[in-house]
């Protein structure tokens, strides 16, 4: 006990002196190195365990095509909407081209992929929002795929499970992205009055206008491990309050302890958790 | 009507010191106002006042942001910027509203919800998603105005309604211009800038398919006459509120969905 703490002085004394590691540059490709802990991995064998880090226990953040991949059942999953792509409602100046770079950079058509797929052979709507593509924020087409998804749902009486991720309201579409919130909001709520199971899964970062919408309306709301979660920026925050902010402010583990989050469920628990959780909320025959 | 004036114009206008408040406008738009407090779970937050009145001699609820006169009465209400113990009070008053069956007025007009440890503590999101919730299923009529400013997410928290309408130099936004500059551009100091390129104006809003009507203002602005303001407000919810009261509830909250679901742009 009493070396730990000799140890934990030890580490913080390296931290301030300069990183005799920054010289060493680890190819990307090969090696893993986690940017909580610091340490390296072999990046297969990170991959193999669905990127998180086997030191620290840092889950980083997935592509869409790799979260499909660890959540449902093989060549269960089938688009929906795979065709909207984002117009230009305020026309704002570069917006087009920055739309258009990111589909090429990511192979994304826009920040969710929606569709159905099956998960431990339990039937449901699915979405994933993929933060690479600008910070997944939620314009148009965001809105219309999440409503979509839910009215898919409605109509086939399937539950559905979101992975939220978001940097907050796309800026670039204006007013037309605050209203995506109503929208998606109003979705979920007659989803919800038909008698359905919705399960939101906050992954790093659900942030600004997506958490103060759908992301916060699940039956239930799980989290990954320490994971961004808030309504206002942290620096917003700081700076309105002029003080720095404590370093687990707006996990989810704070979340967890203020009562806003059902559970935190590790990335290798994920797809057994949502499987058991769906049957439980299977609808059969002489039910109340 | 005066011509419409610029983004920039319309935020010169609403941030005048003399801008009257939900506090100037309420007695003078609605009969016995009685002040209703307290969200029933952590607290009272004035930044947001709700209570029930008489409108066209019939009870309503009326909930509203509410920005200071001077220095005492913003550090009082926090500058209109909610808590969600605000947003759960109103809450709590809608859904009253809904049990004894009256339609419910907002007056929007906040720079935000606030940011603050607080506020994360007690679920500023959740707070603000479970108000867009329930006002999209709220079984009694919603009429919202923008009084002046219409920040964000903290203000659509308050006009998930079958009407909204907005004062004519009022302003609506996802962010503020400010925040805009400094996020997109790094430069905080380009908001007059940013304020006339994101469309906010009311005129803005009614193109965009967002705003449904406009409510004149004095040539000058709204402190130039408020008397003849709130008269102006009357009138128009004289107007709106006795057609969707009239509407079978259903049907209400079918055109409510729509209202918002069409909202939008995208190819496919």
């Amino acid at each position: 006990m009493l070396e730990d703490l000799f140890h934990k002085v030890k580490s913080r004394v390296m931290v301030t002196t300069p990183d005799a590691d920054a010289h060493i540059s680890i190819p990307r490709d090969i090696m893993f190195k986690c940017p909580r802990c610091q340490k390296a991995e072999f990046m297969d064998q990170f991959e193999q365990v669905g990127k998180v880090c086997p030191h620290c226990g840092y889950h980083a953040r997935l592509r869409a095509g790799e979260r499909l991949e660890i959540t449902v059942d093989e060549d269960s999953f089938i688009e929906l909407d795979g065709d909207l792509k984002s117009l230009n409602p305020i026309r704002f100046p570069g917006y087009e081209e920055k739309i258009a770079k990111l589909q090429k950079d990511t192979g994304l058509t826009e920040a969710i992929v929606t569709g159905t797929c099956r998960i431990e052979g339990e039937a449901c709507v699915i979405g994933v929002m993929d933060s690479h593509f600008m910070m997944a924020s939620m314009g148009s087409v965001v809105g219309e795929k999440i409503t979509r998804a839910f009215e898919y749902a409605q109509e086939h009486r399937l539950p559905v499970i979101l992975f939220t991720a978001s940097g907050g309201a796309r800026m670039q579409e204006g007013i037309v992205s605050l209203m995506q919130m109503a929208k998606t909001s109003g979705a979920v709520a007659n989803h919800s009055d038909a008698g359905l199971l919705y399960i939101s899964v906050l992954t790093d970062p659900t942030t600004g206008g997506v958490a103060a919408s759908f992301a916060s309306l699940g039956d239930i709301v799980l989290a990954e491990p320490k994971v961004l979660i808030g309504f206002a920026g942290r620096r917003v925050i700081e700076d309105t309050i002029r003080q720095r902010l404590p370093d687990d402010f707006q996990s989810a583990e704070f979340f967890l302890e203020h009562g806003f989050v059902d559970r935190i469920v590790e990335r290798s628990r994920m797809r057994d958790t949502l499987g058991k959780l769906l049957r439980m909320h299977r609808r059969e025959e002489g039910m109340l | 009507m005066s011509k419409q004036a610029t983004a920039w114009e319309c935020i010169e206008l609403i941030r005048h010191k003399d801008r009257p408040t939900a506090a100037d406008y309420i007695p003078m738009i609605f009969e016995d106002f009685i002040e209703l407090h307290g969200d029933r779970c952590y607290g009272d937050d004035a930044a947001i006042l709700g209570g029930i009145a008489k409108f066209d001699r019939k009870p309503v609820t009326v909930i509203a942001q509410l920005k200071g006169r001077n220095l005492e009465e913003n550090k009082k209400s926090n500058f209109a910027m909610p808590h969600p113990e605000g947003y759960r009070k109103a809450l709590r008053l809608m859904k009253q509203a809904e049990k004894f069956g009256r339609p419910v007025i907002c007056l929007v007009d906040t720079p935000g919800a606030f940011c603050g440890i607080g506020a994360e503590e007690r679920g500023q999101h959740e707070a603000v998603a479970k108000n867009l919730m329930e006002m999209m299923r709220l079984r009694v009529p919603v009429v919202s105005v923008v009084m002046g400013e219409g920040g964000s997410g903290g203000a659509l928290a308050l006009a998930v309604c079958d009407h909204l309408a907005m004062m004519q130099n009022a302003v609506y936004s996802v962010i503020s211009p400010r925040g805009f500059a400094s996020i997109l551009w790094k430069d905080a100091s380009r908001e007059k800038e940013a304020a006339n390129l994101i469309r906010i104006t009311a005129k803005d809003l009614v193109e965009l398919g967002v705003c449904d009507g406009v409510i004149a203002e004095p040539s000058g602005g709204a402190h130039k006459n408020p008397a003849l303001t709130a008269e102006a407000i009357g009138t128009y919810l004289h107007h709106v509120l006795p057609k969707l009261i009239e509407k079978p509830i259903d049907n209400l909250l079918q055109t409510r969905y729509i209202k918002f679901r069409k909202i939008g742009v995208f190819q496919e």
